[in-house]
């Protein structure tokens, strides 16, 4: 197993707020990472600077070996990133959706284009649903739909914003299965941001947790051990569903 | 049964102090006609202040804000007496969010700095959209998988075909208009003919691409913008990004060259649509057609149409690319989409007014 995401002391300011300071983790390959803390802590902002939208105030950002600013338009490809609503285009339907990173980055006739599109759609389980529009589907199939497109160009990382926000539980332990058996079945790295406790016990297998008030990483490790036996207060709070001490 | 929802308040001064003895439940609506009153006597009473509420049977939050406003008013601690223990209750829950001080208000003024700073950067802005544009069409050829052409014949049948019956419409209207407010003073001095000269060279040399650029603007300029600006609102341009799509060889170069093909398309249509409707109004007022087409004929010169639709050429550019800007500089929340088709409107005019003024000045220099 290597590092596949390296972030290294990244700090992010805005207009003099300080959101988070001198954030350092690694991803090893084949993990599910998880990116933990209360909302306004910067675990959304932390993963666009992963991704590429965001150049980090301070330090460096590094997915699969390549610095991500100035970001380099292979290393898009070589990953994908499910966002917290799907971000589907509203004017094409789901399969047409899915075949567009391949159209724009693979030299495929339009039938194989379309053909990996179905197949990435089946492993989500979304075969039938190929001709329907994003406007058209349950908030659950969106997201499903989004990660088939971000494994349209099969990278070996996947960013998930929130993927289980919105979902009832049934749905969402459904998506916590997908994303284990897509980590076990092809070997996909995946790093989420989430505050879903349930789905962070269920899939993850290591994490850190940004928190608001200290602007920084306040634990990193197993959420199961941290849940078990970190004595921080705003940890202890976090996994056992408390107010945090005054 | 209907419940009674009256209050009251009784305000008594003595030199010990001041009491306000309320009686009835302080809800939302009951209180809302004894506010004023009970913040008027908080305030204007440097004695100690007692809120009687034995007769008051329940209270909301707002009746509680009235109260503990009241205490704040008075600048001093009140004596709250005879409180049921559920007034009590409600009073020591909002009496924490009460405390907490009012914000200040707004600064009252612009301030100008600000607004000119914004403007240099808006303009600052507008310069690197332009420079980045051309960059991104000098690169088309590499990336020509990115630009789709579905979209591209889209933005063409929405910019142009679907906008003809307007254009053809408003076309007819100012030719009739132009053509029916020149001819009752030209009249006067026999110069009835001379309407057709006056109006054929209004409408091909300015009004002919300027109100067509008017209408792109409204019809186009904010769809561009509305498109777009969803499209950011939803994530979907970030999503592209981290596919590794160049947002304006997708979203924005589709649109400019439609906008940019149809302008002179319909600049045309727009023209003749006036010289038809001039030609209504001279034929009903007995001048022969062909007198009117001859005095077109004689009165145009191929620079005025060609100046024209090189000006709608620019005019349709400018339109299209403010409206995708506004698009791409679409913030957060439920109005960035309205406000950024609103600024691509009004952006789209202005410019368009501007460029011709400056083509104006450059005609003239080079004797077109």
């Amino acid at each position: 197993m290597g590092s596949v995401v390296s972030v290294e002391h990244v700090g992010q300011s805005f207009g003099g707020r300080t959101i988070y300071a001198d954030v350092s983790f690694e991803v090893q390959s084949g993990e599910v990472f998880a990116i933990l803390g209360g909302s306004g802590c910067g675990k959304s902002t932390l993963q666009r600077q992963m991704v590429g939208l965001l150049p980090p105030s301070t330090g460096k950002v590094q997915v699969l070996g390549q610095e991500m600013y100035p970001t380099d338009a292979d290393v898009l490809t070589r990953i994908g990133v499910m966002f917290q609503g799907g971000a589907l285009f509203g004017s094409m339907n789901l399969l047409q959706n899915v075949m567009l990173p391949l159209e724009m980055h693979a030299d495929l006739p339009a039938d194989a284009r379309a053909e990996i599109a179905r197949v990435k759609l089946g492993l989500v389980g979304l075969a039938d649903a190929v001709a329907l529009m994003p406007s058209e589907i349950s908030g659950g199939m969106s997201k499903r739909a989004a990660i088939a497109r971000a494994m349209a160009l099969d990278p070996p990382l996947l960013f998930l914003d929130e993927p289980s926000a919105g979902l009832d539980p049934i749905t969402a332990a459904g998506l916590d299965r997908l994303i284990l058996d897509l980590r076990d079945e092809m070997a996909i790295t995946f790093v989420l941001v989430t505050h879903d406790l349930a789905s962070i016990l269920a899939i993850a297998d290591r994490c850190v947790m940004l928190d608001a008030a200290r602007a920084s990483v306040i634990a990193a490790g197993d959420p199961r051990v941290l849940r078990d036996e970190n004595t921080d207060k705003v940890v202890h709070a976090f996994f056992h569903r408390e107010m945090v001490a005054a | 049964m209907t419940q009674n929802r009256l209050a009251s308040v009784k305000i008594s001064s003595t030199p010990k102090g001041l009491t306000l003895c309320f009686a009835g439940p302080l809800d939302a609506t009951s209180v809302a006609p004894l506010w004023l009153r009970v913040q008027h006597a908080a305030m204007n009473t440097s004695t100690a202040l007692t809120i009687d509420l034995a007769q008051v049977p329940s209270c909301d939050t707002a009746g509680a804000a009235m109260l503990l406003q009241a205490e704040r008013n008075h600048g001093g601690t009140a004596v709250f007496s005879g409180a049921t223990s559920g007034v009590e209750l409600v009073l020591n829950r909002i009496r924490p969010a009460a405390a907490v001080a009012p914000p200040r208000p707004l600064a009252q003024g612009p301030d100008w700095l600000a607004v000119m700073a914004d403007a240099f950067r808006g303009l600052g802005d507008a310069v690197a959209t332009l420079g980045q544009i051309a960059v991104t069409i000098a690169r088309l050829p590499s990336r020509l998988r990115m630009f789709r052409w579905a979209d591209f014949l889209g933005a063409a049948d929405a910019a142009g075909v679907q906008a003809i019956p307007l254009v053809v419409l408003l076309g007819t209207l100012i030719g009739l208009i132009l053509a029916f407010q020149s001819l009752v003073p030209m009249r006067r001095f026999g110069a009835d003919i001379y309407v057709a000269n006056l109006v054929a060279v209004g409408l091909i040399r300015e009004l002919g691409p300027l109100l067509t650029a008017v209408i792109l603007s409204g019809r186009s300029a904010s769809a561009f913008a509305a498109e777009i600006g969803t499209m950011k609102v939803n994530q979907e341009l970030d999503a592209l990004t981290t596919m590794g799509v160049d947002n304006t060889t997708m979203l924005v170069l589709p649109r400019l060259f439609a906008a940019v093909l149809v302008m002179p398309v319909l600049t045309v249509l727009m023209e003749l649509s006036g010289l038809l409707g001039m030609l209504l109004v001279l034929v009903g007022n007995g001048i022969p057609p062909v007198t009117v087409l001859h005095a077109v004929a004689h009165a145009v010169v191929p620079g005025d149409l060609f100046g024209g639709l090189f000006k709608s050429l620019l005019f349709g550019a400018a339109v299209a690319v403010i409206g995708c800007r506004s698009g791409l500089a679409t913030g957060q929340g439920p109005r960035a989409v309205g406000q950024s088709a609103t600024a691509a409107v009004v952006g789209g005019i202005v410019a368009t007014v501007a460029l011709d003024g400056l083509m104006a000045v450059l005609f003239n220099r080079l004797g077109i």
